[in-house]
């Protein structure tokens, strides 16, 4: 489904500032696959998704989805087929719209004709938000009149997810998407993107900075380091492994310990 | 009086399309697009030329595809050559002066005689009486406002409101941010136009100068508007720039009648009322943090 070939990113290149982001990764995803990534700090895992997603065009290597060369493609067209969510809940909705009004812009954006500027939102379609709201179990399908900036952190990164799946997309990215969430609110909203996932199949890209759900969650576990994929376990290997058996085996790849202060406290 | 009143009322639905474009690229697009002043002069001269030449209809899209240009120069020099967009406008404005100078013959102003206008024309037919001016001027501001309003809530229309709201949004969208910003700043460009050349119809003048402050102005009736009627939805902000704008012009009209305020010194008033409307937040928040460190202070002081 997915194809990073080789992939490579310096930012600010010839200066003191030289960062080599991504180096020389690759990766292959099945349509199906859903993989979970952690990695230290500063490990590219966040430069990945933004190069999937097209903030920048790299320096080198090539992206295919779907069999699709997307390597120039810019990001606002690829995001036709992309689901994208962020660690802070107030990136992936506009808060001044009404919660139909933002459904309806991804809807109307995913679905039917690019080229239908002037289509409106049918009572059809409204009656798909309220039932897809109603599912999110937050009784936000009773204030769909209602800005979305009245919404809380949590209620804000459900409709997201629920806006970037609503026309299933063929490849779903999450970035930290509960991390910026209190414990419980963080519990639903995974619940409900493990629910949807499996519910339509996606293919589907997780980073995560808690052990026990990169083991748990999906069909593979990759690590990062240094700008490229370290480790990427899956199947029988993958079944029975601990958090001590995933932090040996980085170990023995990198030559040294992970290191995200994030993972370590938690 | 009465006259008074329906000048007020007639102005006031005119110049209402201004504030209807500021309500466009500045509320909704947040973008301060200071294209507005030399794009109602633009729109006047196109349109108060064309009715010299006897086309006083075509003279109307004429001016809003006028103003649509305008504005998608000032959108092209902010969104591909990464121009700063208040400069944008200013460059844009500044570039207006000349073009509005050809537009009008290379002449300081212009004006009609007794050609026909699209006012003299619609008195001809008798409808309204006395008060045909405020209802054609009323009704091609309802319809533009009804027609902005049906807009907004189609795709596209979603989309630059999106773009207005949460730039990161739609930048992990489909969104095309270029294109948003550039469609909405030519609507927004092409009311201004039709402003002017709806005011170039009914005053029988176009002037190179009859823009100045024009944008202030429109805001001051949008933010007029906006506190009487409430902010929200995309109806409620048609409805209120139409009842700013005509509020505006009561205003004046009252001050030029009763001449409480020195009418030369009435671009100054305007100017402060403006700032301070829109200061009004960053002056509540400041006033709330003196307020709390006041209290604190003497909840220490009271403890000692």
């Amino acid at each position: 489904m997915l194809e990073l070939n080789n992939l490579s990113m310096t930012f600010n290149p010839g200066t003191v500032n030289e960062k080599k982001a991504l180096n020389h990764l690759s990766l292959k995803l099945e349509a199906g696959d859903f993989a979970a990534i952690v990695g230290s700090n500063g490990a590219g895992k966040s430069t990945m998704f933004n190069a999937i997603a097209g903030d920048f065009f790299p320096d080198e290597g090539y992206i295919t989805l779907d069999g699709k060369d997307i390597t120039y493609l810019p990001g606002y067209r690829r995001s036709r087929e992309l689901g994208r969510l962020f660690q802070d809940p107030m990136r992936g909705t506009a808060p001044h719209m009404t919660i139909e009004e933002n459904m309806a812009l991804a809807y109307l954006r995913a679905g039917r004709s690019q080229r239908a500027y002037f289509s409106r939102v049918s009572r059809k379609d409204k009656e798909l938000f309220r039932e897809q709201l109603s599912r999110l179990d937050m009784g936000l399908e009773d204030r769909m009149k209602q800005p979305v900036g009245l919404l809380s952190g949590g209620q804000r990164q459900a409709l997201t997810l629920l806006m970037a799946t609503m026309v299933p997309p063929k490849l779903l990215l999450l970035d930290e998407h509960t991390a910026a969430l209190d414990p419980a609110t963080a519990e639903k909203v995974l619940r409900l993107t493990r629910e949807i996932v499996e519910r339509d199949h996606l293919t589907c890209l997780m980073i995560t900075h808690n052990m026990h759900q990169a083991l748990e969650l999906g069909n593979r576990t990759l690590m990062m380091d240094s700008g490229r994929i370290v480790l990427d376990v899956k199947g029988e290997e993958r079944r029975g492994m601990t958090v001590d058996d995933l932090l040996r085996r980085f170990r023995e790849n990198v030559g040294k310990g992970l290191d995200n202060d994030r993972i370590l406290l938690s | 009086m009465l006259y008074v009143a329906q000048t007020a009322l007639e102005l006031g639905f005119q110049y209402a399309l201004v504030a209807m474009a500021l309500f466009l690229s500045y509320r909704v697009l947040d973008i301060a697009d200071m294209t507005t002043d030399g794009c109602f002069v633009l729109g006047c001269a196109v349109s108060v030329t064309l009715t010299a030449a006897g086309h006083p209809f075509l003279a109307i899209p004429a001016a809003m595809l006028a103003g649509a240009c305008a504005g998608f120069v000032t959108a092209f020099l902010q969104t591909k050559l990464g121009v700063p967009s208040i400069l944008a406008g200013i460059i844009t404005n500044t570039g207006l002066y000349t073009i509005n100078l050809m537009a009008m013959g290379w002449k300081a102003n212009q004006s009609l005689l007794k050609q026909d206008t699209i006012f003299t024309l619609f008195r001809s037919t008798g409808i309204g009486g006395d008060w045909y001016a405020i209802i054609l001027s009323g009704g091609i501001t309802v319809l533009m406002g009804v027609l902005l309003v049906l807009f907004l809530n189609t795709r596209l229309g979603l989309s630059i409101r999106a773009t207005g709201d949460n730039r990161d949004m739609v930048r992990a969208s489909s969104i095309n941010p270029t294109f948003t910003i550039t469609t909405g700043l030519c609507l927004a460009n092409a009311l201004t136009g039709l402003s002017g050349a709806v005011v170039g119809q009914a005053q029988k003048t176009a002037d190179i100068n009859g823009g100045t402050g024009i944008v202030v102005i429109g805001l001051a009736c949008l933010i007029i508007g906006e506190t009487i009627v409430g902010r929200g939805a995309m109806f409620r902000g048609a409805i209120a720039v139409i009842l700013g704008s005509i509020l505006y012009r009561f205003i004046y009209a009252i001050v030029l009648y009763t001449k409480v305020v020195p009418v030369d010194c009435l671009k100054l008033v305007t100017a402060i009322v403006v700032a301070l409307a829109i200061a009004t937040p960053a002056l509540k928040s400041w006033a709330a943090l003196q307020n709390r460190k006041r209290r604190a202070m003497a909840e220490r002081k009271g403890a000692r």
